[in-house]
């Protein structure tokens, strides 16, 4: 069953890789998919539950309104059609951290289904068609205690957490996408601007640490023109650059194991970020029979279709569109709004903008400045006390003089610090241009050629000469200048 | 004051609420009744002689009124109550209290119903004569060697044993109609969806229905008035209004009403003393001014082998949950990993009958099979809906013999589970279609009492207490006495 890994550049010569993803997307409602306990992250184990989700005997689903809403959102952003009529499932299997030992889920008859999402795959669109869109409950979650590495194997004993258990999902599962052997990259995208969607729709916080947002990745080879081959599942791949790598792999693995004539196993293969290597799981072949069967203890689910036009009409622009007319509008590159996505200062800088602040100023501030910042601080730059207001305030500083660009940083890390606003940073540092060299240093010039003789008698060493002259630039200056430092800087020139 | 054991429902709340007599005064009669006769009736798993005496003084301090005020009535061990045990009358369950209370029980402890404790069952509902119970059989008060039938046999062996004027049932292919025809008693299965499932432990979803089993009909829909109506809790509860069940007692008169005799429940397999005791009353239906017609419902026969297919699939699956993770037993051998507990509790706690229905359904549902049995079986249900449907465009309610026999002797079908589900062929119709059903007593086959079922469409409840109430009254004055009365005396009764 092994080879030698096949170089991927090598490997796609020969070989085409198709792929599909499943995306499992936690849903940002309130309260769980059929209970009223709450879903916040992080809590004491077993603090949120109750006899529904814990499965206790007699105990009954009640369907979230919020989740459908939520899900036929997501439909509607990546262009499904919605079922008139559906219902929910029980996949029957056992596992101990799984209270009824069956998942509400939907199997035959889900809520969205024949959709597709435009990929912007280093700048070739590549669309991406979706089988389905489903709703489905979230397990509990295992910890395995005594063992080494914080696996079943060794462990003395398990500890289950029914917090999670019942919190609604997701599941967006793709067609096959003939990709290519740009397949890595175009899985990448896929993932990220699946992601991108799903922020935007305000429909989940989509944060892969966290595992609210969870892929399961397939891919299978073929000789060009082939039917598909037998393909792996490979899960656990919880990063962007992790979804590439995993797609990577799998090519280079199954290519080796193709080339010398051995057939492909259809598994599940987890990933391991480590080493960027996939390994077996459950093989696919004596897999569970589900005994999947309509969920009775649920009425089937109607969506008024008056409510689909609805969310039809409420959709929020899509990032692919949205891109697109930041680029006409602000001049952006792919590359800069790539890059102001990446360091998620992208809406703070449209704010920015739409205050009034140049765009090319307004990306380079917020990208070089307080993106750079919150990486120092490996925080989000969202969670700076910085604003776009105070950003705008202080790139109109600096576009009417009051402020160098030097001072802008001095008056940005004030604001960071938390001293306050712009305006209040710059009075309380002393920070405008009239204390500083540049319109000083002019009205010292000017002040210096109006009084050739004052300034002459300074040069020759008459220090007493400087009064006058410190007088005059204090009046061309409205009084707003440091007498100190107008004195310096006539000495400056003039010495 | 006469013995309050044998006072029925109404009259034991008005005669509480007029202060003849005490909440807590009936409460201990009927304690000390389980006392004298549950060693040989065996109605009760748990009695909860705390709680219910607590419950009726706080009937008595005036903190609740109502039309069932201050009345006992016997739960089936399938509802969850907060605090007591509940074991489904299974071992692995032993042990249990569940941390919350069924809507049902809510709703009893809202009406100042004093619950006395838990009734025996079939293991999960599965039987028809509670000998699958794990903690024994309970014994028909008849006769004591034969069975009270099941599933809700302990209840309706309490309510005839007058250790209860009221119990809780529950209904999932006649474990109501079943009891309440075998003990001589009145029972009904609300229309699916009428009374909330929230806290009963489920074995058949999308059948499962609890009801009253009372000696009389108006008690029965004062009880069915008491629980019924929609919960949030439950989303296959009905969202509409109870049908008004108790006025439809005062009926006596069935002038106008149409009668339908069902054609395939009735002869072959059906005992002749059975078939007699039913016909006879189909008369006085007749003669209470209802026009009696025939009519066939042509995939009834069907019924049986659909439902031995929906129901164990859905109970392979709702049954799935007792695993030892979260309550219940736990079978501990040595240091087994979760999946070998969860198979060696499973062992050991389901009984044989359990075990063969969960064996079914997982093969009913399984890969390759599915359409052949379950969905094929969902087929045959929507054949017999619409067979109800056509009947009822013609006739407005339906009659048959609830049971094809009366009560048999304990052990007698113990190893024959075809004879024994047969016991039920003319009730699962009722359950697959969702309609509301009643059985009623209609008369005596060698000395044991015959139910006559009447079955209306959904949310048509009150008319089963219509043609009840009057065929019962007309029946009682015919006979000058309850049927109930001619019921030998329990040794040990007062
Ligand atoms: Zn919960």
């Amino acid at each position: 069953m092994t080879a030698e890994l096949v170089d991927y550049a090598e490997a796609v010569t020969a070989w085409e890789p198709v792929i599909g993803l499943e995306t499992h997307v936690e849903l940002g409602t309130r309260t769980k998919m059929f209970c009223g306990c709450p879903t916040a992250f992080g809590a004491e184990p077993n603090t949120q539950t109750c006899p529904v989700c814990l499965g206790l005997p007699g105990a009954l689903p009640v369907l979230n309104g919020q989740a459908v809403r939520s899900t036929v959102l997501i439909g509607l952003a990546l262009h499904c059609d919605i079922a008139a009529w559906c219902r929910f499932a029980r996949k029957n299997y056992f596992y101990p951290d799984m209270p009824k030992n069956f998942q509400i889920s939907q199997y035959d008859e889900p809520i969205c289904t024949d959709g597709y999402l435009d990929v912007d795959v280093e700048g070739e669109i590549v669309r991406v068609e979706i089988e389905r869109v489903h709703m489905e409950e979230d397990t509990g979650k295992s910890l395995h205690v005594g063992g080494a590495t914080g696996r079943i194997h060794g462990a003395t004993h398990s500890l289950v957490d029914y917090n999670r258990a019942g919190i609604p999902l997701v599941e967006i599962v793709t067609r096959p996408v003939e990709a290519g052997p740009n397949a890595p990259a175009v899985a990448k995208a896929y993932v990220e601007q699946l992601a991108e969607l799903l922020r935007t729709l305000d429909v989940s916080d989509v944060r892969l640490e966290q595992g609210s947002l969870r892929c399961d990745v397939n891919t299978s080879l073929r000789r060009p023109g082939d039917a598909y081959g037998t393909r792996t599942e490979t899960k656990n791949v919880n990063s962007y650059r992790s979804v590439e790598r995993a797609v990577r792999f799998e090519v280079s693995r199954q290519a080796g194991l193709l080339e010398q004539g051995t057939r492909i196993r259809q598994e599940t293969r987890h990933f391991h970020e480590d080493t960027g290597t996939t390994s077996p799981g459950r093989s696919k072949e004596e897999a569970t029979d589900y005994r999947y069967f309509p969920e009775p203890d649920l009425v089937p689910i109607a969506f008024p279709v008056d409510v689909v036009e609805e969310l039809r009409a409420s959709l929020p622009e899509t990032p692919a569109v949205r891109r697109a007319r930041l680029r006409d509008a602000y001049g952006w590159s792919d590359l800069e709004l790539e890059e102001m996505t990446n360091a998620g200062v992208l809406d703070l800088v449209v704010s920015t903008v739409e205050l009034g602040a140049a765009a090319p100023a307004a990306r380079a501030l917020w990208q070089n400045e307080v993106a750079k910042a919150a990486n120092e601080q490996g925080v989000e730059a969202s969670s700076l006390p910085v604003s776009p207001t105070d950003v705008a305030r202080l790139l109109a500083l600096v576009a009417d003089g009051t402020l160098t660009a030097a001072l802008s940083r001095q008056a940005l890390a004030g604001v960071l610090a938390g001293e306050g606003d712009v305006d209040a940073v710059v009075a309380a540092r002393g920070l405008a241009v009239v204390s500083d060299d540049g319109a000083l240093r002019t009205a010292v010039y000017d002040v210096i050629a109006a009084q050739p003789d004052t300034a002459a008698k300074v040069r020759g060493g008459n220090m007493g000469a400087v009064g006058p002259l410190i007088g005059a630039v204090m009046k061309a200056t409205g009084g707003k200048a440091d007498a100190a430092k107008v004195r310096s800087l006539l000495v400056e020139v003039l010495t | 004051m006469a013995d309050l054991t044998t006072l029925t429902a109404a009259e034991t709340a008005s005669a509480i609420a007029a202060r003849e007599v005490s909440a807590v005064e009936v409460t201990q009669a009927h304690l000390d009744r389980i006392a004298a006769v549950d060693g040989d009736v065996h109605a009760f798993l748990h009695v909860d002689a705390e709680g219910a005496l607590e419950a009726a003084a706080r009937v008595d301090a005036g903190e609740i009124s109502g039309p069932l005020a201050g009345v006992p009535l016997a739960l089936k061990d399938v509802l969850a109550q907060r605090g007591v045990p509940t074991t489904c009358g299974s071992k692995i369950l032993e042990g249990w209290r569940p941390p919350y209370d069924a809507t049902v029980v809510t709703r009893l402890r809202e009406a100042g119903v004093v619950i006395l404790g838990k009734t025996n069952m079939d293991e999960f509902a599965m039987g028809s004569s509670t000998e699958n119970s794990a903690y024994g059989p309970s014994h028909n008060p008849w006769d004591l060697s034969r069975i009270p039938g099941g599933s809700s046999g302990g209840s309706a062996a309490a309510v005839a044993a007058y250790e209860a004027p009221l119990a809780i049932g529950t209904d999932t292919g006649g474990s109501i109609r079943q009891p309440a025809a075998v003990c001589g008693l009145v029972g009904v299965k609300p229309t699916y969806g009428g009374v909330s499932r929230y806290g009963l432990v489920a074995f058949s979803s999308s059948l499962d229905q609890a009801g009253p089993l009372a000696r009389t009909v108006l008690d029965a829909a004062l009880l069915h008035a008491a629980i019924a109506g929609h919960d949030p809790m439950d989303s296959t509860s009905i969202d509409a209004p109870v049908p008004d069940v108790v006025g439809a007692c005062a009926s006596r008169d069935l002038t106008g009403v149409t009668v339908g005799v069902v054609r395939e429940l009735g002869g072959e397999g059906y005992e002749a003393g059975v078939e007699a005791a039913f016909h006879a009353s189909v008369e006085v239906l007749t003669a209470l001014g209802a026009d009696v017609v025939e009519v066939s419902c042509p995939h009834f026969p069907y019924a049986l082998p659909a439902y031995y297919l929906i129901a164990p699939s859905e109970c392979s699956s709702n049954l799935a949950r007792f695993d030892a993770m979260r309550f219940g037993l736990r079978v501990q051998v040595g240091d087994a990993g979760a999946e070998e507990v969860m198979a060696t509790t499973r062992e050991q706690g389901f009984g044989p009958e359990v075990k063969r229905r969960i064996i079914l359904g997982t093969y009913a549902l399984s890969s390759g099979y599915y359409d052949a049995y379950y969905g094929q079986a969902q087929k045959v249900r929507t054949l017999i809906t619409r067979d109800f449907d056509a009947a009822f465009e013609t006739v407005d309610v339906l009659v048959s013999p609830t049971t094809p026999g009366v009560a048999f002797p304990i052990g007698e079908k113990a190893d024959d589970p075809m004879a024994m589900y047969l016991s039920d062929i003319a009730s699962i119709p009722s359950n697959l279609a969702g309609n509301a059903s009643m059985s009623l007593p209609c008369g005596l086959a060698g000395g044991l009492p015959v139910g006559l079922q009447i079955i209306a469409p959904p949310l048509a409840d009150d008319r089963l207490y219509r043609v009840g109430a009057a065929l019962e009254a007309a029946l009682d004055e015919r006979r000058g006495a309850t049927l109930l009365a001619s019921a030998p005396s329990l040794t040990a009764r007062p």
